[in-house]
C-alpha cells in the first residue's frame, strides 16, 4: 500500500520539500480576477469598514420620516425595525448556536407582557423605562436559561418540539392568565390594554402624535438596533462567538476542544431571549396594549422567514431578510400592489432561472402569445369573460392579455386553483423540451388564478407568496441571500 | 523515562454485552511517542473516546499526572491538557482556517460576553493573543496553512490539509498528551512520511507527549518509542516495534491463524 514510504526521517532527494505547498505557491496565478470596469469598485467596497456601512444604514434609515410624512408608513418602518431586532436576536440561537428554538415569539411575547406588567393599570405598577426595559431584559434571559436547561442535551427535532411546547405553554398562560389562582394576571383573551408608553424622569415618550403614529419610537426602536448590532457583532468576533459558531458545526468536536457545550447552549438561548424580550418592551409600550395571539405561530414563522431567506449566520443577512420581508408583507395587502409584486416576482424568477439563456426570450414570448390567444378565444365564445377588468392601473394593461371574467362559476376558483398546484408539481418531474413546452400555460394559469382567485382575498394569499418566495429561495440558493456558503459534507 | 504522564488502569468498556475494551493497561510516560496498533474493530478509537471522556468506562481508572480522569466531561479533560484529533476529520468547517484554530483556544481564555459585547481593552488584549497564538500554531505546519489560507472557510481545505489542521486545532487547547487517531490515513507516501516527521517535530519542538493511533506501519516503526497492540479489546502486545512486530499474537490477530501458522 504505501511501499514507496521512506522509512525514517530522512528527506526524500526529489519531490517538493517539507511544508511547501504548490497550491500556495501559485496562489496569486491561480486567484480569478473578476473583469470589468466594475471590478476596482467593488474592492474598494470591500475594504470599507462594518461600522461605515452600519452608520449608513442607520443614518437613512433615519432620514425615511423627512421622506413621508405618513404615519402609516412610519409605522411600518418602525415594525420592521423591531423584525430586524428580532431577526438578529433569533439568529443567534439559530444561525450561530445551530438551535432550532421554535419557541421564540414566546420571548417576545414574555417582553411585552412584562413590560405591561411593570408599567401598566393592571398592577398599578409605573416603572421608568431605565428600570422596566433593564428588568425585562434580565426577565427574557432568565426565561430562556430556564428553557435551556431542560433541553440543553436536545438537538434537531427533538429540541424543536420541546421548544414549541414551550410557545404553546406561554400561550395558554396569556390566554387563561386571568384567573391564576383568583387572581388576573394577564388578562386573560383580551389581554391588557393599559399599557404606558415609555417613561423617564417624569417625560413621557408618547405614542400618538395628533392622532398619527410618533416618530420617535422609531428612533428609539432604531438606536435599540444599532446598540443590539454592535454588542452582537463584538460577541461573534470574541471566543464566545468562534464557540457558539463551533457548536453549531460540530458539537462533539466542540466538546473535545475544551469549550462547555452544555453552558454555551444556555447562554445562546439566554441571549436571543433577552434580545427578543427587550424588542417585546419597545412593541408594549408603543401598542398600549399586549394580547396573546399577537405572539403566536405566524409571528414566529414571519420572523423565521427573514433569517433564512437572509442566511442564517449572517448578521448582514437577517437585517436584510427583515428589510425585504416586513414591508412586503404590508405591501402584499394591498391587491394592487401585490399584484405588481406577483409579476415582478414572476419575471424575476424566470429570469433567474433561466440566466441568459436564448430560452428566456422563448418562455416569455410563447407566454405571451399564449395568453393573447386564449384572451382572443375567450372574447371571442362571450364578451362578459373578458370583461372583468374595473380598477384601471396595472389589472386594466393585464386585462388586454390575461382572461378576467365579469362573474366568476362557482367551480372555476377551486378547479384552477388545484390545477395550478398540479401542472407546477408535473413541472418538477419533467425535463427539457417538454417543461419548456409545458411552462407558458402554467405561468399563464398561475397569472389567472393570482388575479381571479387569490386577489380576491389579499390577506391570506400573502402568507402564501411569502411561502412560495421562500421555496423558490431555497432552490436557486439554499444558504439565504447573504448567508455563508454552508457546507455538511466531510 | 521517569514520569508518567498517563496511566490507563484496568479500563473496562462494554456495550450492551460486548466488551469492547476489557481489563486494559496502558502507561505513557512523559515525552514518549506511543503507537496504538490493531485490526479495525480492536477498540482503538475507543480507548480514544474513553480517555476524552467521551465515554465512561466501567470498570478500572484513566489517571493523568496523577488525577483520575473519570466522571469529568470533555471539555474539563481538555483544560486538564488532553487533546485529540478525530479518525473522520471533525472540523468547524464552515468557519475559517484560523477561526478554527482560535475556538479551540476557549478553554485557556477567560473574557466573558459582557466585556466582550463592550470590548474592554482586556478582551482586546486577549482577543490579539489569541489570534498571535493561532497563527504561530499554523507556522507549525510551514507554509501550507499560512497567509491566505488564515481567512478562507476550513472546507476549502484540501484533505491532507484538513488532516493539518485538525492538529494545528488540537495543539491549540495548550495540552500536554495529544491524541491523534490515524493522523496519516488517506495520505499519499509523500504526505505520510510528512506526517510522521510532523509527529516527532511536535514532541520534539511541542513537547507533547504522543499516543498515536495508526495503521500504516513504516510511520509506526519510523515514529513509535513504544507501541501496544490491541485485539478485540485486549492488549496482546508492547514493546518496541520489532517486538511487537515479530510478536506471534499480533501476526496472528493482523494475518489469521492460518498464516501464523504457515509462517
Amino acid at each position: 500500500m504505501t511501499d514507496s514510504t521512506p522509512h525514517s526521517s530522512e528527506t526524500p532527494a526529489s519531490g517538493p520539500a517539507v511544508g511547501q505547498d504548490e497550491w500556495v505557491a501559485r496562489h496569486a496565478e491561480r486567484r480569478l480576477i473578476r473583469g470589468g470596469p466594475l471590478a476596482p469598485m467593488e474592492e474598494r467596497l470591500r475594504a470599507v469598514p462594518w461600522w461605515v456601512w452600519l452608520t449608513l444604514f442607520v443614518g437613512v434609515m433615519c432620514l425615511l420620516p423627512a421622506v413621508t410624512a405618513s404615519g402609516y408608513v412610519r409605522r411600518v418602518a418602525f415594525d420592521t425595525v423591531l423584525y430586524m431586532m428580532l431577526a438578529l436576536g433569533l439568529n443567534v440561537v439559530v444561525g450561530w448556536g445551530g438551535l432550532l428554538d421554535l419557541g421564540y415569539v414566546a420571548f417576545y411575547g414574555l417582553g411585552a407582557y412584562s413590560y405591561a406588567l411593570l408599567d401598566s393599570d393592571q398592577f398599578h405598577v409605573h416603572l421608568p423605562a431605565y428600570v422596566a426595559i433593564p428588568v425585562v431584559v434580565v426577565i427574557g434571559a432568565i426565561a430562556g436559561f430556564l428553557l435551556g436547561l431542560p433541553s440543553r442535551r436536545l438537538h434537531g427535532d427533538y429540541l424543536a418540539i420541546v421548544t414549541l411546547f414551550f410557545l404553546q405553554l406561554f400561550q395558554t398562560i396569556a390566554t387563561n392568565g386571568d384567573s391564576i389562582f383568583g387572581h388576573n394576571v394577564t388578562g386573560g383573551a383580551f389581554g391588557i390594554f393599559t399599557v404606558k408608553p415609555l417613561h423617564a424622569f417624569g417625560h413621557n415618550l408618547v405614542v400618538q402624535h395628533q392622532g398619527v403614529f410618533a416618530v420617535t419610537y422609531y428612533f428609539v426602536a432604531l438606536g435599540f438596533f444599532a446598540l443590539i448590532y454592535v454588542a452582537l457583532r463584538f460577541v461573534n468576533l470574541s471566543r464566545t462567538g468562534r464557540a457558539w459558531r463551533s457548536l453549531r458545526e460540530d458539537p462533539l468536536a466542540a466538546e473535545a476542544m475544551g469549550m462547555p457545550v452544555n453552558a454555551l447552549k444556555l447562554m445562546s438561548f439566554a441571549f436571543g431571549a433577552a434580545i427578543a424580550a427587550l424588542t417585546g418592551t419597545i412593541f408594549a409600550s408603543l401598542s398600549a396594549s399586549v394580547l396573546p395571539l399577537t405572539f403566536y405561530f405566524v409571528l414566529l414563522i414571519t420572523i423565521y422567514t427573514m433569517v433564512i431567506l437572509g442566511g442564517s449566520g449572517s448578521m448582514r443577512g437577517v437585517v436584510l431578510g427583515a428589510l425585504v420581508i416586513g414591508p412586503l408583507l404590508e405591501l402584499l395587502r394591498d391587491p394592487n400592489k401585490s399584484r405588481i409584486i406577483f409579476y415582478v416576482a414572476l419575471i424575476g424568477g424566470l429570469v433567474f432561472a433561466f440566466r441568459r439563456s436564448r430560452r428566456l426570450g422563448i418562455v416569455v414570448a410563447a407566454t405571451l402569445a399564449f395568453g393573447f390567444v386564449c384572451h382572443a378565444i375567450a372574447g371571442a365564445l362571450h364578451h362578459s369573460w373578458i370583461a372583468g377588468s374595473a380598477d384601471g392601473g396595472l389589472q386594466h394593461v393585464v386585462s388586454y392579455w390575461l382572461i378576467i371574467p365579469k362573474h366568476l362559476a362557482g367551480w372555476i376558483p377551486p378547479v384552477s386553483y388545484v390545477g395550478v398546484i398540479c401542472v407546477a408539481l408535473v413541472l418538477t418531474l419533467v425535463h427539457g423540451r417538454l417543461r419548456l413546452v409545458l411552462l407558458p400555460p402554467t405561468l399563464y394559469l398561475a397569472a389567472f388564478v393570482w388575479d381571479n382567485v387569490m386577489l380576491t382575498q389579499p390577506d391570506p394569499a400573502r402568507y402564501i407568496v411569502l411561502g412560495l418566495i421562500l421555496i423558490a429561495l431555497m432552490i436557486i440558493r439554499p444558504n439565504g441571500l447573504l448567508g455563508e456558503r454552508r457546507v455538511e459534507i466531510v | 523515562m521517569a514520569d508518567k504522564r498517563l496511566e490507563i488502569k484496568g479500563v473496562s468498556l462494554n456495550f450492551g454485552g460486548l466488551a469492547v475494551v476489557a481489563d486494559l493497561d496502558i502507561d505513557v510516560n512523559e515525552g514518549e511517542i506511543v503507537s496504538v496498533i490493531g485490526p479495525n474493530g480492536a477498540g482503538k478509537t475507543t480507548l480514544f473516546n474513553l480517555i476524552t471522556g467521551i465515554y465512561r468506562p466501567d470498570a478500572g481508572d484513566i489517571v493523568l499526572d496523577g488525577k483520575s480522569l473519570v466522571g469529568l466531561q470533555p471539555h474539563q479533560i481538555s483544560q486538564r491538557g488532553v487533546s485529540r484529533t478525530f479518525q473522520s476529520l471533525r472540523l468547524f468547517l464552515n468557519m475559517s482556517v484560523i477561526e478554527n484554530v482560535m475556538a479551540a483556544a476557549y478553554g485557556n481564555t477567560h473574557a466573558g460576553v459582557f466585556r466582550s459585547m463592550l470590548r474592554t481593552p482586556g478582551m482586546r488584549r486577549e482577543e490579539r493573543e489569541i489570534r498571535e497564538f493561532a497563527s504561530q500554531r499554523l507556522a507549525f505546519f510551514g507554509e501550507r496553512l499560512m497567509g491566505y489560507r488564515w481567512d478562507q472557510p476550513a472546507y476549502s481545505l484540501s484533505y491532507a490539509n484538513r488532516r493539518r489542521l485538525e492538529i494545528a486545532r488540537a495543539t491549540a487547547t495548550k495540552p500536554t498528551l495529544l491524541l491523534l487517531d490515524e493522523p496519516a490515513a488517506g495520505m499519499n507516501p509523500v504526505e505520510t512520511h510528512e506526517i510522521a516527521e510532523l509527529i516527532g517535530r511536535l514532541r520534539d519542538e511541542g513537547g507533547y507527549t504522543i499516543l498515536v493511533i495508526e495503521h500504516d506501519m513504516h510511520v509506526v516503526e519510523g515514529i513509535s518509542d513504544r507501541v501496544v497492540a490491541l485485539d478485540h479489546g485486549v492488549k496482546i502486545a508492547e514493546g518496541t516495534f520489532d517486538e511487537v512486530a515479530t510478536n506471534p499474537r499480533v501476526v496472528e490477530a493482523y494475518l489469521g491463524t492460518k498464516a501464523a501458522a504457515t509462517k
